[in-house]
């Protein structure tokens, strides 16, 4: 695991995500209205859905396919819906986000 | 920061609403006391009557236990009659002394039974029905004595009557009136009412008047009527009526009329103090109903927190009798007069009676009998003050027989509509249930209860909530919650958000949702798309189209697909295409391995399966228009051959529809909009289930509206006829306008159209003509300078980086 640079936050839209690959993962980096960054498997815990591209708002997104709510901070879905998706460190350095992997 | 002090005088259902109503919103600014003056914590009076039917038992009906007083942190005094305010230095004496000081006052004394001032009303074993005591009083009596007399044939004199009878007593009911319920009923329903009773060994006397209570030692013996008439009685139930309970409050120099006069924010003349429930005289009227009650409790509760925005402003009420084995329901006015008209079915041996009365095309009152499935529905137009002439012909037999096929099998909970209220006590609509259910996880009707409050006062809605439970469990489907607010981040609806919008000229989302007050600092996926739509359709050129704000496939101008792949598919104007596009089509998907290529119902070509990162230069190498296949706006325009080649065709359909299309390009709409242009009756391009339905005919055009092919299939209604293809354009686009500028984000025209009435919408654009030039030019001015988001994100790649995938 070591901290690799992703791109400068300026390039993740303020409510809004990107997705970064990596050899073996897509993992969806998101921004909050506040500029705080988190990373999450980019799949819905439900059916595997694109989590990066769904809505972003407060510290939540609602996945695209089916609108489950799912914690950025956390990875789990909101209740009643039940199920949870990876979590990764991320940090943002001198307007750089960096992510751990 | 010290908390101010509550007190609450009235421990009954009205004060304690308005304290759970209070402690939801603002849990923490007061120290609340509460006084009752009877022994035991609140409890449900509506359901005294099942526990004398042997029902239910006191422990069931009872709402607050004093642990919730405790945990809520509200000191308790049960029986503790208020006898003085002292409003000067604003403290309240009981009986026994105990004071308690306010900063504010709730009084909800409720209200007392009327004891006819008769000779003998004094009498031991002569009782009004209020509470628990009387409650308890009559199951004592029933043991030892035979003979009972209910004086009042309303709702309570007739739950008691059949409580008693199932106590084991002889009954009779004595009624001043030709029939039972005259505020309810009607006389013929009336009449089958006292039929059915009858069955159940109920005697009923009517047109009596009551002269004396006779007794023999101390105790009721007998009933004597003025014409004389004579009858044995040991328990004598009055039930004729309530009186607002004010004399406190008049004792403390609060002005009265007939109860505590309150304005609409339940505040009475001293400032200090507040008044709900039905101890209150508001707009000159009391309410012995519960659903008002709960109406106030919610208003005050929202100024006694300060937040100072609920009005009250009156109640229309409906009823049920809650009589096990006697389906009743009425609402408004129901005796009609002069100027009013009367829909009637009756079947008398069938035991169903149904009436609703009509003024000014609006129904203004109901009975049913015997079948009252329809009653909330019926009361909702009521209460909606809804046009019904489109659907007067069938409206007597019901919601399920109008314009609702493809319904089959469903229960009559799965055929009503989110909004529609299914407790009327709580005002408890089926999508709160429908979402507390899913959201929470409910599995029996008690947790529904507890969770929504449906079926928790007066339980004759219990039925319904148990066919929504099952509904909603075993089917798996349930539609998406459209509660009245736009969702759970404020409490304005959708038509007060446009008004605010409008008036306050909003041009960006932040600014909206400060500016109305949003819970939440951003929103949610539910209203950021809906107040998008609102500020750019309001404001075209001038409100920010926020992409962030946007369901993926709007923001990325293609259709999400389950595996998280798109599909593109390009602008095929009427339908019409060439060699040349098809060329183009063809090596595109061969270029970029399309696993699929399909043509779509709308006329063109489905491109699907592709990725993200391919989506701009795909663009870049088809050069053709988004087909905005993927968002709330204008779809296709499906077109039949018409007359240029057909031998049946009477217009040129395909190039009406060419034309429709490129005028509304690009246009956002609170749903999707489909249209179609047939170039005869024949209707190939099925004009009959779109949006906007043209049918060319001889002499012109046909156009319908509110059509829709999808889950619950709609005809088209027709809007009018035109000569020009002009005409087409200008009538068409000024009735979508009006939809832009009115409809609810989602609904599609088939809802707004239901919602506001075809009437309402000829009005505006058939009749109106400057209205309709007025619209049509609104339209084309937002659509003036619309660039096609393809070709804008093919040219500039670098400025959408959304599309790239950031590789480690």
């Amino acid at each position: 695991m070591s901290w690799q640079q992703v791109c400068p936050l300026a390039d993740i839209p303020k409510l809004g995500a990107r997705v970064v690959r990596t050899n073996d993962k897509e993992i969806g980096v998101f921004r909050t209205e506040d500029d705080r960054v988190f990373a999450l498997n980019n799949a819905c815990p439900h059916k595997g859905g694109p989590l990066s591209q769904g809505i972003v708002y407060g510290d939540k997104v609602a996945c695209p396919l089916h609108q489950w709510k799912v914690s950025l901070e956390t990875g789990k879905a909101e209740e009643p819906d039940v199920g949870e998706t990876a979590c990764y460190q991320v940090k943002v350095e001198n307007g750089n986000v960096f992510l751990e992997v | 920061m010290q908390k101010m002090k509550l007190v609450v005088v009235g421990n009954g259902m009205a004060g304690m609403r308005t304290v759970e109503e209070l402690l939801k919103i603002a849990p923490d600014i007061y120290d609340i006391t509460v006084f009752g003056d009877e022994p035991y914590p609140n409890y449900n009076r509506i359901m005294l009557s099942p526990v004398l039917a042997n029902e239910q038992t006191i422990d069931d009906i009872i709402l607050n236990s004093r642990e919730w007083y405790a945990e809520n942190n509200i000191s308790l005094y049960t029986s503790a009659r208020i006898n003085k305010i002292d409003r000067k230095n604003r403290v309240v004496t009981a009986a026994d002394g105990t004071q308690a000081e306010y900063d504010r006052l709730l009084i909800a004394t409720g209200s007392k039974p009327f004891m006819l001032p008769v000779p003998g009303a004094d009498l031991q074993g002569v009782l009004g029905y209020r509470d628990i005591k009387d409650t308890n009083d009559m199951i004592a009596a029933a043991q030892k004595y035979k003979h009972a007399v209910v004086i009042g044939g309303g709702l309570l004199g007739l739950e008691a009557a059949n409580g008693l009878k199932i106590q084991g007593m002889d009954v009779t009911v004595v009624h001043k009136n030709e029939w039972l319920l005259e505020k309810q009923l009607d006389k013929t329903a009336g009449k089958m009412l006292q039929k059915n009773l009858e069955s159940k060994e109920l005697k009923f006397l009517l047109k009596k008047d009551t002269e004396q209570l006779i007794g023999k030692d101390g105790r009721v013996s007998a009933v004597r009527f003025k014409d004389g008439q004579e009858i044995p009685a040991d328990l004598v139930v009055m039930a004729v009526g309530i009186r607002p309970n004010y004399a406190l409050a008049e004792s403390a120099g609060i002005y009265c009329n007939r109860g505590i006069v309150v304005n609409d924010t339940m505040q009475t003349y001293d400032p200090r103090i507040y008044a709900v429930g039905e101890c209150v005289s508001h707009r000159g009227t009391s309410y012995g109903l519960v659903a008002p009650l709960f109406d106030m409790a919610k208003v005050c509760a929202t100024h006694l927190a300060n937040f100072g925005i609920g009005q009250y402003k009156g109640s229309v009420t409906s009823t049920k009798l809650k009589v096990t084995g006697i389906d009743l329901f009425s609402a408004g006015d129901f005796s009609g007069g002069d100027d009013t008209e009367e829909i009637v079915l009756h079947d008398a041996v069938g035991g169903v009676y149904k009436k609703l009365v009509i003024k000014n095309d609006k129904i203004i009152g109901s009975v049913l009998y015997g079948d009252t499935a329809d009653g909330s529905w019926y009361f909702q137009l009521l209460r909606d003050q809804k046009p019904i002439h489109e659907i007067r012909d069938h409206l007597l037999f019901g919601q399920s027989s109008v314009g609702n096929t493809g319904h089959a099998g469903h229960d009559k909970a799965a055929a009503m509509t989110d909004e529609m209220e299914v407790c009327g006590c709580n005002g408890v609509c089926k999508g709160t249930i429908v979402k507390a259910i899913k959201e929470k996880g409910l599995f029996t009707i008690d947790d529904v209860k507890k969770q929504t409050k449906a079926g928790s006062s007066c339980g004759s809605c219990t039925g319904l909530v148990e066919q929504i439970l099952a509904s909603t469990l075993g089917g798996g489907y349930a539609p998406p919650s459209t509660a009245k607010a736009v969702c759970g981040c404020t409490e304005l609806s959708h038509e007060q958000v446009r008004e605010e919008i409008r008036q306050h000229k909003y041009l960006n989302i932040p600014d909206a949702i400060k500016g109305m007050g949003w819970r939440t600092p951003n929103g949610c996926a539910t209203c950021r798309p809906a107040l998008n739509y609102y500020l750019i359709s309001t404001w075209p050129h001038e409100a920010v189209d926020d992409p962030q704000s946007r369901f993926i496939n709007e923001r990325v101008h293609a259709n999400i697909q389950k595996d998280g792949t798109y599909s593109v598919v390009p602008r095929m104007y009427g339908g019409v295409t060439s060699p040349d596009q098809l060329r183009k089509i063809a090596d595109v998907a061969e270029k970029y391995a399309v696993p699929m290529v399909k043509v779509t119902g709308g006329q063109r070509i489905d491109l699907l399966g592709v990725k993200k990162e391919d989506l701009t230069s795909m663009w870049a190498d088809l050069d053709m228009p988004s087909g905005y296949a993927y968002g709330k706006s204008i779809r296709t325009v499906k077109t039949c051959v018409g007359s240029e080649f057909c031998r049946f065709g009477t217009q040129n359909s395909t190039q009406m529809g060419i034309d429709i299309e490129k005028a509304f390009d690009h246009m956002w709409a609170p749903a999707k909009v489909k249209f179609a242009v047939s170039g005869c009756p024949r209707n190939c391009a099925e004009s009959g289930i779109k949006d906007v339905g043209v049918i060319g005919v001889d002499s012109g055009w046909e156009i319908y509206v509110g059509g829709n092919g999808g889950i619950k299939t709609e005809v088209a209604q027709f809007l009018c006829k035109v000569k020009t293809s002009e005409e087409v354009l200008e009538y068409s686009g000024a009735f979508i306008q009006i939809y832009r500028e009115e409809a609810r984000y989602l609904d599609r025209t088939v809802h707004w159209i239901e919602r506001v009435g075809l009437d309402y919408v000829k009005q505006c654009v058939v009749e109106d003509t400057e209205g309709r030039k007025a619209a049509y030019e609104r339209l084309l001015y937002a659509l003036q300078g619309a660039k096609d988001p393809w070709k804008e994100r093919a040219q500039k790649r670098e400025q959408f980086k959304e599309y790239e995938t950031i590789q480690l």
